[in-house]
């Protein structure tokens, strides 16, 4: 992760501090974010229609992104791919991510048994390397949206715990929550008000980093050809379908890994300068 | 060039996260002559620890160094290029941090920290340097001092650490030594040791010194001169004698008045009281396995019984480590007791807190040391001092924001701070919102756990004066925890002096001159006295200090 905070000029609106880095970050994530809502209306051609006579074909007008390893239309394709990247990317990484972090502060709120028992058990899910344990669950139910879905947020659950729980642990033994638990308070009052604020920096942070995972997963995935299934396609299985337009630099490879690229260094770019409130009232 | 440091009109400008600059030194100018300790004293944020730290050419992030001058042995800090500082420091002048402790690397030895500087400038060679650490070592009168060296910086104790740090100071012989608050963090008994110490390397090497500190009665001891500070500005500069007797300034004189015993109101409600509000018999709690006759390996409190009585307060003093606050912890069921009873307003009370009824936590409220950790630096303060008031009183929105005046209004701080955060007041304001927290529950005792220890001793005063006003309006008791025996003298009608988890002796404020155990003798008599030929004029039995000082 950069620190790009200290560089970049920031700029002040609404009583927050916005760095343009984040702005142009926000704005991409925000485009592909319309894409993938709006995809089905907006592409030119059907995804599995073969429109042009060559292979990896040129950009050109009508085929503004060229054509793929079938000569199908290249745009289209790459903006339906964006609901599957985006789409199965974010619903993965936001169960991976609450249930790991609520999972985390809970075992460093109890501590004892449980916090041993899901330590253990999340930590030999880790050990599971994720792209067998892809493999293996496509392998026994068959590949489909929210198999997907929960297979890579089942590989990311185990980290976020780990990064939740090591957190909260410190956050834990301050005097703040021996005020809170001899007031009385219960558990879920010292995970979502004591705790979460206190960490919710640097598990946005995490949550960004796991977002870029998942989709560099679900990519791998669909390379492999566990991911969607033909005609549907995203971003990754796009790359591995067209590997072969490599030598031509067609720009049926190009695009969508420039797509992957964008989108993840953009949530990164985003979670590193999210606006920020200033706290000078003088000011 | 006359002195060894003139400083003249320096500036230094911090920027905020909203771009704005703030003068925090305005114009200061100082001079010390060689081999002469100049204190710098004042509240927090009056700028003593950043003009402490220009002289070495540093300004701390955020913070600028925009004008004046700053000349030491010669050469004019703020102007010389960074290689060139970094030459001068070490050698030149050197530097005590508050905190020994955060300051040694745990991983390697203290004789390779030591001799660090000595390698980095090339002064001269390991063996060489190792010999000359033993000396300082010796010169520090610290135990074992061939041995020493060799120990990781945890099997030390704090009063060693901190004097280790001074000879990681001297070794590369500098002209000026700056002594960031070096013995804040010290016990009483401790303190003597380390002051000694500091103040025999300085007179022999002829050092000129900088210390910085916020304790009159500590500075009284070691300096020639002292320089009060107060927002950014020179208030008052004089020798310690001059200062001492005939302060001119107010803000002196305020400090000065700080350290005056004050008037204890007699109790008006003699006859009222004697109702005991709780008590406490035979309570023990440690650490460690239970044994099978129930006691913990390690007793941090053994066998005390206490009883404080409605509207009366019980002093607890002691050095760090005596179970003290092991015993505020037991009290309240953070530390559920071994074995013991608390019997708390006529009922007995469950000895682990998660199984006392809410009404029981409500009435028992603890403040702790810490406002920094005790606050969550997540949440303004309205959300702090409201939740209290929503879990045991079930306020609404309404009724709540109400209260929160009320409650800010008790503890003498104005209203419009409820939508600040805990970092963005003052150690003083932090500590009274704690305390706000805890007046929130409505309760019948508080317990204060060193509650004054992290505070200036202008604000300590202010805060123990709150203490005792609210005290008649709310009918409290507290038990008043802390290792400062002024504090517990001004606002205790009983002090019970605890030593290695037991309970010494009991007595009452006017009887401290006399106390009857050489504990509390030794811990009494070692409270520094704003008289400047204390320190030199203090005997202390060598054999009570063997028996029960940790050197």
């Amino acid at each position: 992760m950069t620190m790009a905070r200290a560089t970049t000029s920031r700029r002040s609106f609404l009583g927050h501090s916005y760095s343009l880095v984040g702005v142009v970050a926000a704005l991409v994530i925000l485009a592909w974010t319309l894409v993938a809502i709006l995809a089905p209306y907006i592409i030119p051609h059907s995804i599995g229609d073969i429109v042009d006579d060559d292979y990896f074909g040129p950009m050109r007008q009508g085929l503004w992104l060229g054509s793929d390893y079938l000569g199908r239309d290249m745009l289209s394709r790459v903006l339906m791919g964006a609901r599957y990247t985006v789409g199965i990317s974010l619903a993965a990484v936001f169960i991976a991510c609450f249930s790991g972090v609520v999972l985390g502060m809970i075992a460093a709120v109890t501590g004892g048994w449980l916090d041993t028992c899901l330590s253990r058990f999340l930590d030999a899910m880790n050990s599971i390397p994720s792209k067998l344990f892809g493999l293996v669950v496509v392998a026994a139910v068959g590949s489909s949206i929210p198999v997907l879905i929960l297979t890579l947020a089942v590989i990311y659950i185990p980290g976020a715990y780990r990064f939740a729980r090591a957190l909260a642990v410190n956050i834990n033994t301050m005097d703040f929550m021996t005020v809170a638990r001899v007031r009385g308070e219960n558990t879920i009052y010292l995970i979502g008000s004591e705790i979460l604020p206190n960490i919710i920096r640097p598990v946005l942070a995490d949550f960004g980093l796991r977002f870029v995972f998942i989709v560099l997963l679900l990519s791998g995935l669909s390379f492999l050809g566990l991911g969607l299934q033909p005609p549907l396609a995203d971003w990754g299985a796009l790359v591995r379908e067209n590997i072969g337009g490599l030598p031509f630099a067609a720009p049926a490879v190009v695009v969508p890994s420039l797509a992957i690229a964008s989108l993840t260094i953009s949530v990164n770019l985003l979670i590193d300068n999210l606006p920020q409130k200033i706290r000078d009232r003088d000011a | 060039m006359t002195n060894l440091v003139e400083v003249r009109d320096l500036r230094i400008e911090a920027t905020t996260d909203a771009g704005r600059i703030v003068e925090i030194i305005k114009g200061v100018s100082l001079d010390i002559p060689d081999g002469e300790i100049v204190a710098l004293i004042g509240e927090s944020g009056s700028g003593k620890t950043t003009v402490a730290l220009s002289l070495m050419g540093y300004a701390r992030p955020g913070c600028r160094i925009t004008g004046g001058e700053i000349n030491v042995n010669g050469k004019n800090m703020a102007a010389i290029s960074e290689k060139e500082r970094a030459r001068s420091r070490g050698t030149d002048i050197a530097y005590v941090p508050q905190s020994a402790a955060a300051s040694f690397n745990p991983s390697s030895t203290i004789m390779e920290q030591v001799i660090e500087v000595t390698r980095i400038h090339n002064l001269m060679p390991p063996e060489q340097a190792r010999q000359r650490a033993v000396e300082l070592f010796k010169a520090l009168s610290l135990p074992d001092p061939e041995g020493i060296g060799a120990r990781y910086p945890h099997q030390v104790s704090g009063g060693q650490l901190q004097r280790l740090a001074a000879a990681m100071a001297l070794i590369g012989d500098p002209k000026l030594v700056i002594f960031d608050e070096p013995t804040t963090a010290l016990d009483v008994t401790t303190q003597i040791d380390v002051l000694k110490a500091f103040k025999s390397v300085m007179r022999a090497g002829g050092i000129a010194g900088v210390y910085v500190s916020h304790d009159l009665a500590v500075v009284a001891q070691i300096a020639d001169r002292i320089v009060v500070l107060k927002g950014g500005e020179v208030q008052e500069t004089g020798t310690t004698a001059a200062i001492l007797s005939a302060a001119t300034h107010a803000y002196t004189r305020e400090l000065l008045a700080a350290f005056e015993p004050k008037p204890r109101q007699t109790q008006a409600n003699a006859d009222v009281g004697a109702k005991a509000l709780l008590r406490i018999d035979n309570l023990t709690a440690g650490y460690g396995p239970v044994r099978t006759n129930g006691q913990p390996v390690v007793r941090a409190v053994d066998s005390v019984s206490l009883l404080v009585e409605r509207g009366r307060n019980l002093g607890v003093i002691g050095e760090s480590g005596c179970g003290k606050s092991t015993l505020a912890r037991a009290i309240a069921g953070i530390h559920p007791a071994a074995t013991g009873d608390i019997v708390f307003d006529g009922k007995a009370l469950e000895r682990a807190a998660k199984n006392r009824s809410r009404d029981q936590l409500r009435e028992m409220q603890i403040v702790f040391q810490y406002a920094d950790t005790a606050l969550n630096p997540a949440k303004s303060v309205e959300d702090i001092i409201s939740r209290p008031l929503a879990f045991y009183h079930g306020l609404d929105r309404e009724a709540r924001s109400k209260r929160v005046d009320e409650l800010l209004d008790m503890v003498r701080l104005p209203r419009t701070l409820r939508y600040r955060r805990p970092s963005e007041l003052s150690g003083g304001q932090k500590q009274r919102v704690n305390f706000a927290r805890a007046l929130a529950a409505d309760p019948k005792l508080i317990i204060c756990d060193e509650i004054t220890s992290a505070l200036d001793t202008v604000v300590a005063s202010t805060v123990i004066e709150l203490l005792k006003e609210l005290q008649r309006e709310l009918e409290l008791s507290y038990i008043f925890i802390s290792h400062d025996l002024s504090v517990v003298e001004a606002i205790c009608d009983q002090i019970m002096v605890m030593y290695n988890g037991e309970r010494v002796e009991q007595i009452t404020p006017d009887k401290v001159k006399a106390p009857t155990h050489p504990y509390s003798k030794l811990l009494f008599s070692s409270v520094p006295k704003l008289d400047p030929t204390w320190l030199d004029g203090l005997v202390r039995d060598p054999e009570l200090v063997n028996q029960y000082g940790h050197r």
